[in-house]
């Protein structure tokens, strides 16, 4: 039984995608695509999939995951192939790797975000970012299945910057762009918590709702505050490709090592 | 990118997406949706079901046209739905107009405005859109610029009460109509227009099967009936046809279905396998005017189901029509697709089964690659007498032997579906729908050997509607009808013995008579259909928002000073002589043809289906130059190479 890890974007207008949306998107690309899934068990039999921490409804992505299991061996990146045609466009599929590591959802420790604030000047943004930064605790609600939660937003966020906005973008007036990086914790923080907590503590209103972006996932690098490719361990443990002459030195240090 | 002509609103509503309910249905980008570049087309179609997106992205007339439409070179066809509350607030509050979901085009700036009502209850919605869209509310204050608007679906049989709303209505098959509308605007564009948006109407008219209501003037009596309708310009015909694809092989569409992100009603790909149905049920408008019968071809079929689900990815194909077991190759049909869709879990689905034509054979076929869920048949009348009356000729001793089988070979749950209202009915023949299930349940039990099964009565109030033999009948008030009810759930409740297996679901008899209004009513009742949009009626099809105090009350300002009220469009029962307000529309049925059936009705005399048996005479097959189109061919479903 082949698995396959595939990363994945909700890109422009399909950012309001749901989760169940895409699911349902997803398992017809699988059909359209003919790719030989592994089903479960069962009266109704499922296709064997497993998504891993979704975004939002309505927040672009570049970097989603999910994992399918396959009755036949396949190629990943003819698969790739296959199944990014298959979607729809902004439904991408950007990234696939055979799985040879366990444990990758505990891998996707934290997120790394984009905020673009329409009509936000970049000096305003840098202030309630720093009075952000210097809080212990910034205390925020938000309306949850079971009413009204109050929560910290400030301690999951190990890295917030406020950066310039590109110089191509469409429109004028203001804009500035916000960076952050937030570990996956629970209850978890979203980047509309982060911005409640901005206007908790430096009174930032953007007044059109904000753009906001995942950009990455996985392994939180405490020193530098990045993020790493969840997707890595699983590349570096793919024994060495059958037709290349031999494995080469480069290939052989790491796993002699390991 | 190039500039348009005419701009997208979508930077406008995606800053509104994140405050509303399931943004998604808003943005379009379904698989196998078209967008054509706007300034390379000359004829420019907006289609619109008047229902939220996932009633109406399903919608097969929808995809139809929009297909068809689209594979014309410069034309083009996108698609809009009603918008919820929620969005429609913001829409109003920022300005952003009625738009379509596949390029964000605002509707005010195409050609025509196309909306598909296969409903009454979509009339409300359909005003909403107009003043979203910035078009005048009423087709006599709209300019040159302005889309032509345009009716078309079932309920435009008797488009008279939105008359003042609409432009024009088209009646039967829109595949072809389409296109030759389509053909007409681009010439009067190339022309430059000439004498107007009047011209263009005028033009439309006279090809005779387009409807123009400001070319006709209905004159009414003393007594409030309509004395006549009259043309009021020269070459406008006094009657409108109906418009009937032959040879549903050659329109095979849609050939690429659109697969929605957001959720819908119905996700599988759908198969129109065939068009019409003369079994002649009195009650039933969509088997008069869709005569007559034309089936696609077994290959046709094999093929589309082939290819359409290499286009979507569906997992259930569902063989559409008013009764698919009576296709005359239904068996090979479905067999031939379980057969080759076993190995890819597709299921197969056949959404209207007579009683009479069930088999367990097709029902295995059916089942084999999916769930196997309850069984639905519709007796429609509960007692034998009834079901003379409307002419389902389906006696007790089938529906029997059929729930029998189905009880016997593993079926555990069986929903039976009746109307409550019909001409002539009492209390007797309505209780009697409780016997019927009790002798489901008996039975069951019986041969199944089991106490775990279950009945399910689901009842509808009828309303009479136009081009059907009932067109003449008083519709049953509100009052009555539950009160029939009540008594019906009163003796299924009461049964000691078979009451619990028998699940009982009604609705109650207010939606009906605004139904039976609209679906009855004549110009006069445009002005109630107005004053409800005005007072905030939206989405009438759907219970939490419809509002039957609301309808009264608009009535009650209205129509009191034509003359009429409610009860008198719909509890008054109609008389030979009165000229009905959709009878210059012609369905091709023969109006003495419908009186004859009327009477043989109230004589509780049946008439046979005429695919099987001699012409009746009903008129339409000699006065629309149509023929019956039925197998069996003899063929094979589908010579199919599996290469993979």
């Amino acid at each position: 039984m082949q698995r396959i890890r595939l990363r994945y974007t909700k890109r422009g207008r399909l950012r309001f995608t749901s989760h169940r949306d895409f699911q349902r998107a997803f398992e017809r690309a699988l059909r359209r695509a003919e790719v030989p899934m592994a089903y479960s068990a069962g009266f109704t039999p499922h296709p064997k999939v497993s998504y891993a921490n979704a975004a939002p409804t309505g927040t672009g992505s570049e970097a989603e995951y999910l994992e399918i299991q396959l009755a036949e061996t396949r190629d990943p990146a003819v698969l790739r192939a296959l199944l990014d045609e298959s979607l729809p466009d902004g439904l991408d599929i950007t990234d696939a790797v055979e799985a040879h590591t366990s444990s990758f959802a505990d891998r996707l420790q934290a997120s790394v975000w984009e905020l673009r604030l329409e009509g936000v000047e970049l000096a305003d943004a840098e202030k309630a970012v720093a009075a952000f930064m210097a809080a212990e605790e910034v205390e925020v609600q938000r309306r949850t299945k079971n009413g009204m939660r109050t929560f910290d937003a400030r301690g999951a966020v190990t890295r917030l910057e406020a950066l310039p906005a590109p110089a191509d973008r469409p429109g004028d007036g203001a804009c500035a762009i916000l960076r952050l990086v937030v570990r996956h914790l629970t209850p978890a923080v979203r980047p509309d918590d982060v911005l409640s907590g901005l206007r908790a503590t430096a009174d930032l209103a953007p007044p059109v709702p904000a753009a906001v972006t995942r950009l990455a996932q996985g392994l939180l690098d405490e020193e530098s505050g990045t993020v790493t490719d969840p997707l890595a361990p699983d590349r570096d443990a793919a024994p060495a490709p059958p037709t290349a002459a031999g494995p080469s030195a480069a290939q052989q240090v790491p796993e002699g090592s390991a | 990118m190039p500039v348009e002509s005419v701009e997208s609103v979508f930077p406008r509503l995606e800053a509104l997406l994140p405050h509303v309910q399931k943004p998604i249905q808003y943005v379009g980008g379904e698989l196998n949706s078209t967008v054509k570049p706007w300034d390379e087309c000359d004829v420019r179609w907006a289609l619109m079901y008047p229902d939220a997106y996932e009633v109406g992205l399903p919608n097969q007339g929808v995809m139809i046209l929009y297909e068809v439409l689209n594979e014309r070179e410069g034309v083009l066809a996108e698609r809009t739905y009603s918008v919820w509350p929620d969005l429609e607030e913001l829409m109003r509050e920022h300005k952003v107009p009625q738009f379509t979901v596949d390029s964000h085009r605002p509707v005010g700036a195409f050609d025509v405005f196309g909306l598909s009502f296969s409903t009454e209850l979509g009339y409300t919605n359909m005003l909403t859109a107009l003043d979203l869209a910035g078009i005048p509310m009423e087709s006599k204050d709209r300019g040159i610029d302005d889309p032509v608007v345009l009716a078309g679906g079932h309920a435009a049989f008797n488009p008279e009460p939105i008359a003042d709303f609409i432009d024009c209505a088209v009646i039967g098959d829109g595949e072809q109509a389409v296109l030759e509308i389509t053909d007409i605007i681009r010439a009067w564009k190339a022309e430059g227009r000439p004498g107007g948006r009047d011209e263009l109407l005028l033009r439309l008219a006279k090809t005779g099967g387009v409807y123009v209501p400001r070319f006709y003037d209905v004159e009414y009596l003393p007594d409030g009936r309509i004395a006549r309708v009259v043309p009021n310009r020269s070459g406008v015909p006094w009657r409108v046809s109906k418009h009937t694809v032959m040879d549903l092989d050659e329109w095979p569409y849609p050939k690429q279905p659109l697969v929605p992100l957001a959720e819908t009603v119905h996700e599988r790909m759908s198969v129109e396998i065939f068009r019409g149905c003369t079994r002649g049920c009195r009650f039933c408008q969509a088997g008069m005017i869709t005569r007559p019968v034309r089936e696609r071809s077994i290959t046709g079929i094999g093929e589309m189901v082939d290819k359409g689900l290499k286009a979507t990815g569906f997992e259930e194909v569902g063989l559409l029509s008013l009764s698919s077991a009576d296709h005359t190759e239904i068996g090979d049909i479905a067999k031939g697709l379980a057969d080759r869709y076993e190995e890819d879990k597709i299921g197969l689905s056949l959404p209207s089964t007579r009683v009479d034509a069930f088999n367990v054979d097709l029902a295995n076929e059916l089942t084999r690659n999916g769930r196997r869920s309850g069984l639905t048949f519709a007796p429609e009348g509960g007692s034998e007498r009834m079901r003379k009356v409307i002419n389902k000729m389906v006696s007790e001793e089938d529906l029997i032997r059929t729930v029998s089988t189905a009880y016997g070979n593993g079926w555990r749950q069986v929903k039976l579906y009746f109307m409550c209202g019909l001409p002539t009915e009492t209390d007797e023949d309505v209780l009697q729908i409780g016997d019927m299930a009790v002798n489901v349940i008996a039975k069951g039990r019986e041969v199944s050997k089991s106490n775990d099964i279950r009945c399910t009565v689901s009842i509808g109030g009828f309303v009479p509607k136009p081009h059907t033999p009932f067109q003449w009948a008083p519709q049953l008030s509100a009052e009555e009808t539950d009160a029939r009810l009540e008594k019906l759930r009163d003796k299924i409740r009461g049964d000691k013995k078979y009451g619990r297996s028998i699940g009982f679901r009604y609705h109650d008899g207010k939606p009906g008579i605004i139904e039976g209004l609209l679906s009855r009513g004549d110009r006069r009742v445009g002005a109630v259909i107005r004053a409800v949009y005005e007072d905030g009626g939206r989405f009438d099809g759907w219970r939490e928002h419809f509002s039957y105090d609301r309808w009264m009350k608009c009535a009650e300002q209205t129509l009191p000073e034509q003359g009429v009220d409610v009860p008198w469009y719909t509890t008054r029962e109609r008389t030979y002589e009165e000229v009905l307000p959709w009878d210059h529309l012609d369905s091709g049925l023969d109006k003495d043809w419908l009186w004859e059936d009327w009477q043989d009705a109230l004589d509780e005399t049946e008439v046979e289906d005429c695919r099987w048996t001699p012409c009746f005479d009903c008129g339409v097959c000699p006065q629309m130059d149509t023929s019956i189109q039925i197998g069996p061919t003899g063929k094979k479903l589908l010579p199919l190479s599996v290469v993979k």
